[in-house]
């Protein structure tokens, strides 16, 4: 068996050989540089542009303006497709908007060419903070992506809240934050006539196909997207942003392959961002700490309606997680000008999470109840608002072993009562969750003459495994070691899988692969039997098909045999898998428990997050250490959403400040203690044959929570503000 | 990024006008790669014989080109200068420890966003332009020694020592004269010109810092508080040197790191403790005259606070 072990990736020696390809990497024969040139001014319009100094530089192919930018289909666009900025207009709707792309031989010459435009504006007064137009708060149009309403309720809420026996009404915010994966955001575009191939940075290769298949107006069956390696995306490679379709744009204009690359500064103002959220939570319970009624109003800090829409759903976590008779929940978008906001790891619970367990354990401390205890309380094994049961839910085993490892019992609940010399020490518990989800995807598999099989599908491997996962799967159903089995993914004329994003790529594409991988070992079968007057009919179930040999009672043969007798080059099994009639009678979701150690100097107030134990119900897991590494890998980012991570905007220009990796701080290895992870043993057979759920966004969520809610343990100080810096708990 | 002429200095060789030097690179190419610096002319002064580290009965003596790493790991500056190689250690990465140099590191910018951004006004990058950092962004910026058109910080570690222990700077013309400066005269305050950060002439180039043997040298120490443990910036960092005699601090020489243009002495907190018994009672009253001269903005007023008690922590390990 493949599936469950613990396996080295199989991308693993590439990438750290330099080998492994990177969409930046591909030597395009006669590839030039793009640039891109952006405003400086956060609302107006560009009144033109001074490009003589710039177009009489060295190097300089073209300088495209939106006075001479390429006309594109922006009239029938799909759902999720970004068509804002892409020159097509001379409206300026946030600072570090891109207003002009400027093209060159080598990269230092655009750079410099760049830099030399000079752009003439009429500024108009621009909206830079959502703290002065909370009134003109609204409603999405399109909340979830349409899969859910921006409002929920359930019971009375209001009326509940007032005859309660103890009650958290507190506000919470959460601030900008940026994905800065290691990767840039680089396409290298190619027209070869009309067909145009890409290779891109991408967590979605068939988005990026109908991206630019609609923006061109061309037939998709003339675009390639290639993306064989992705260094990180946490979400900012979800959409197609216009960089890459403004390198297609340059490419066709100066009738060369063009190469357009992100700076990092760039990389603040041109793939979206988690918006700043202020959510007011509202918890009542009864004198057992029974939830009487729950409400959670979140506003959303969004851009100019024209560049799109994105509602964080802060409050989704909130209608499910707990039992209570009475729940309500609002989402509401405030327009700024800023760039469209989108999914960031955790996307609606990461920041939703943080304020519903804060408030929670607000609510603990005020009934003296352990943490623990009032989550106990207030289980439930049905979706709240819903009321479909879920899928599986091993919450409970979660919370008992996390404790268990933690050391929980010890706890004395006394905030300031547990130091280590002078130095206070605080423990504190979150509980995590994060929806499973599954879209239709599509795999094929090959068995070869060689005795190995390809498995192919057109998802990405976004540094979680997705290689060494197929194999597995493949291999399992085929009689093969996964070191036999060649995956083969990141191309678009490879069969469709959706988007990595939403924690869904195991649950989507490993069915199909699985399925795919059947129908050829069945296909193979029947093609040896059809060559073997003895086997006709011994039953399918009756043969063996391990190593590239086929055996039954009657005999056996190797799969090089059956394919030369039938001169075929392999047999294939192809599955198209989507989820089942019957799951969506369920209520899919991860969970989880978070266990947090902070050690915070009496005097200067420095936080360290000196022990973690993290414990999930994230499903069967395909491969345990590519598992841990996601796992540990989201804790670190929600260590960083705790105390690190916030993108700071100068209000009187609307302009990030803090645009680079020096000032926008995410952890460093020194911050991060040694991570105990447990994963339940819990598959959800339901969603998935295989019992597989998410695992992408799990951990990253109730990890802020876990963390405040043990600064305060520490300090008696509760930060409801992210990020949890040092002067927020000076006094 | 623009077009310049680079050109490897040989011993012996002098610079030529409009040119600018560069040693390790580490502050000089990230400045050049986002056009806040525009050199037509670089003047690569790396393999100048200025590498040497030495003490002699007067005190230390360090090369210009001395990297911060080799600094840091030199036995005699850890024992008669700890306050040296605490700092050098607390600085940036290993990789940028190595490349950097120790006169460069003296030449630092400001590591204000707005200075490094060429999308805003800056009266340090393009004088008269503005300060929008004033009324903007300020929590990471100076409270000490400010203007109406200036509130940045100098960002660097191992000078807040070198200006605590006296340090002097030995300076070559481009006529080729030698001059020390004091480090204490090195710098000079925004005032209405930001854009000049030092006593430097254009030419001017460090050849060494010295600094003179103390028992407060040999006694000395340096606290560094960020917000995140390795690999930032200083909110607040305090040098802290003393010489103690019989029970009582004979001198106490102290400097701040995070809070003003340059690094800033507290000679008020020094007079304060001077001839005094150490003790946390001493301590509170001495830092409270830390505050004095202070201006502060909308965000980085926690200044004050944090670097009294970064002062105290830094006393109360001194005197442990």
């Amino acid at each position: 068996m493949n599936v469950g072990q613990s396996m080295t990736r199989m991308d693993g020696r590439l990438k750290v050989m330099g080998q492994a390809k990177y969409a930046a990497e591909f030597a395009v024969p006669d590839a030039v540089h793009a640039i891109l040139v952006q405003s400086t001014i956060a609302a107006g319009t560009v009144e033109g542009f001074d490009l003589q100094q710039a177009k009489d530089m060295p190097g300089v192919l073209a300088i495209i303006t939106p006075d001479n930018a390429l006309k594109l289909q922006m009239g029938k666009k799909p759902q999720q497709v970004v068509v804002h900025p892409l020159l097509q207009d001379h409206e300026v709707l946030y600072n570090g908007q891109h207003i002009a792309v400027v093209v060159a031989i080598t990269l230092q010459q655009a750079q410099a060419a760049a830099s030399a435009v000079k752009v003439r504006y009429r500024t108009d007064e621009a909206v830079t903070s959502m703290d002065m137009v909370l009134k003109s708060a609204y409603e999405p149009k399109q909340f979830a992506n349409g899969e859910a309403k921006a409002d929920s309720r359930k019971g009375d809420p209001e009326t509940a809240m007032a005859t309660a026996a103890a009650k958290v009404d507190a506000t919470y915010i959460t601030p900008i934050e940026h994905h800065n994966p290691m990767e840039s955001h680089v396409t290298i575009a190619r027209w070869d006539g009309d067909r145009l191939t890409v290779w891109t940075a991408t967590q979605g290769i068939s988005g990026a196909h109908r991206t630019l298949s609609t923006l061109f107006g061309i037939d998709p069956g003339n675009v390639t997207v290639i993306c064989p390696f992705v260094g990180g995306g946490f979400g900012s490679k979800g959409n197609t942003w216009p960089p890459a379709t403004l390198a297609a744009m340059a490419a066709k204009m100066v009738g060369r392959p063009v190469k357009l690359e992100l700076t990092r500064p760039q990389m603040f103002t041109s793939n979206g961002y988690r918006p700043r959220t202020i959510q007011h939570v509202q918890l009542a319970a009864d004198a057992d700490g029974r939830l009487v009624a729950m409400r959670h109003d979140g506003l959303t800090q969004m851009s100019m309606p024209k560049l799109g829409e994105f509602a964080e759903p802060v409050g989704m976590a909130t209608r499910m997680l707990y039992a209570s008779p009475n729940i309500g929940t609002s989402h509401r978008l405030v327009g700024v000008n800023q760039g469209l906001p989108t999914y960031m790891r955790g996307p609606g619970e990461a920041s939703g999470v943080f304020a519903l367990e804060s408030a929670m354990d607000e609510l603990a401390v005020a009934l003296k109840l352990d943490p623990i205890e009032l989550r106990l309380r207030n289980y439930t094994d049905v979706d709240s608002t819903e009321g479909k049961p879920f899928a599986s839910k091993s919450l409970r085993e979660c919370y008992r072993q996390g404790a268990e490892a933690f050391g929980w019992q010890k706890r004395n609940p006394e905030p300031s009562s547990m130091r280590d010399g002078r130095t206070l020490i605080g423990w504190g518990m979150a509980t995590s969750t994060y929806p499973t989800r599954r879209m239709p995807a599509s795999a094929v598999v090959r068995l070869m003459a060689d005795g190995s099989a390809v498995v192919l599908s057109g998802t990405q491997d976004i540094g979680t495994g997705t290689y060494t996962t197929m194999a597995q799967v493949a291999g399992d159903e085929v009689g093969l070691s996964a070191d036999r089995v060649r995956a083969e993914l990141g191309d678009s004329r490879l069969p469709s899988a959706p988007i990595s994003g939403g924690s869904m790529t195991t649950a989507s594409v490993l069915p199909a692969v699985q399925m795919a991988a059947r129908q050829a070992r069945s296909r193979l079968i029947a093609l040896a039997a059809s060559q073997n007057e003895g086997w006709r009919n011994v039953p399918e179930t009756s043969y063996q098909l391990r190593d590239g040999v086929i055996s039954c009672e009657a005999g056996q043969a190797s799969v090089a045999s059956v394919l030369a007798q039938a001169d075929q080059p392999y047999v294939e099994g192809r599955d198209d898998a989507k989820l089942s009639e019957e799951a969506r009678k369920y209520s899919a979701h991860s969970f989880g428990a978070q266990f947090a150690e902070v050690r915070i100097d009496p005097d200067l107030r420095t936080i360290k997050v000196s022990r973690w134990v993290g414990a999930f119900d994230c499903g069967r897991l395909i491969n345990a250490k590519t598992g841990r590494s996601q796992l540990i890998g989201g804790i670190v980012f929600g260590m960083g959403m705790a105390l690190f991570e916030e993108t700071r905007v100068d209000e009187a220009s609307g302009r990030i400040v803090n645009a680079n990796i020096a000032e926008y701080l995410m952890p460093v290895n020194a911050d991060v203690p040694e991570i105990q992870t447990i994963v339940v043993d819990a598959p959800d057979n339901i969603t998935t044959p295989m019992g597989v759920k998410g695992i992408g966004e799990l951990p990253m969520v109730g990890a802020a929570p876990a963390i405040a809610n043990a600064v305060f343990h520490a300090t008696g100080v509760r930060v409801r503000d992210l990020p949890i810096r040092l002067d927020k708990i000076l006094a | 990024m623009q077009n310049f002429t680079l050109v490897r200095s040989a011993p012996g060789t002098r610079p030529e006008a409009g040119s600018m030097f560069i040693a390790g690179g580490t502050d000089l190419l990230q400045l050049m790669k986002n056009d806040v610096v525009k050199p037509n002319r670089l003047v690569d002064i790396g393999k100048l014989d200025m590498r040497d580290i030495g003490t002699s009965p007067e005190g230390l003596r360090l090369g210009a080109l001395a990297s911060m790493a080799e600094v840091a790991a030199n036995e005699q500056v850890r024992t008669g200068w700890p306050a040296i190689a605490e700092a050098l250690l607390l600085s940036a990465s290993p990789q940028i420890r190595n490349m950097g140099s120790i006169g460069g590191n003296l030449l630092q910018r400001t590591r204000c966003n707005y200075f490094r951004d060429t999308g805003f006004a800056c009266n340090k990058r393009e004088p008269g332009s503005g300060c929008p950092a004033i009324v903007g962004e300020n929590r990471d910026l100076a409270v000490f020694g400010v203007s109406d058109n200036c509130i940045a910080t100098h960002p660097s570690d191992v000078p807040v020592v070198l200006m605590a222990l006296d340090a002097n700077v030995h300076i070559v013309s481009a006529a080729g004269n030698n001059r020390d400066v004091r480090l204490s005269e090195f710098y000079r305050l925004p005032g209405d010109t930001p854009e000049i950060e030092t006593i430097l002439q254009p030419g001017d180039m460090i050849v060494a810092i010295t600094v003179p043997n103390s028992e407060a040298a040999r006694k000395s120490t340096y606290v560094k508080v960020r917000d995140r443990t390795s690999y930032a910036f200083a909110l607040v960092s305090a040098a802290v040197g003393l010489d103690i005699a019989d029970g009582r601090i004979r001198e106490a020489r102290i400097a701040l790191g995070g809070v003003a243009p340059m690094p800033w002495r507290l000679t008020q907190v020094e007079a304060a403790l001077r001839g005094q018994v150490p003790g946390d009672a001493l301590f509170a009253d001495a830092t409270r005259h830390l505050a004095e001269g202070a201006r502060v903005g909308t965000q980085n007023g926690f200044k004050i606070e944090l670097a009294q008690r970064t002062v105290t922590r830094a006393l109360q390990t001194l005197t442990a």
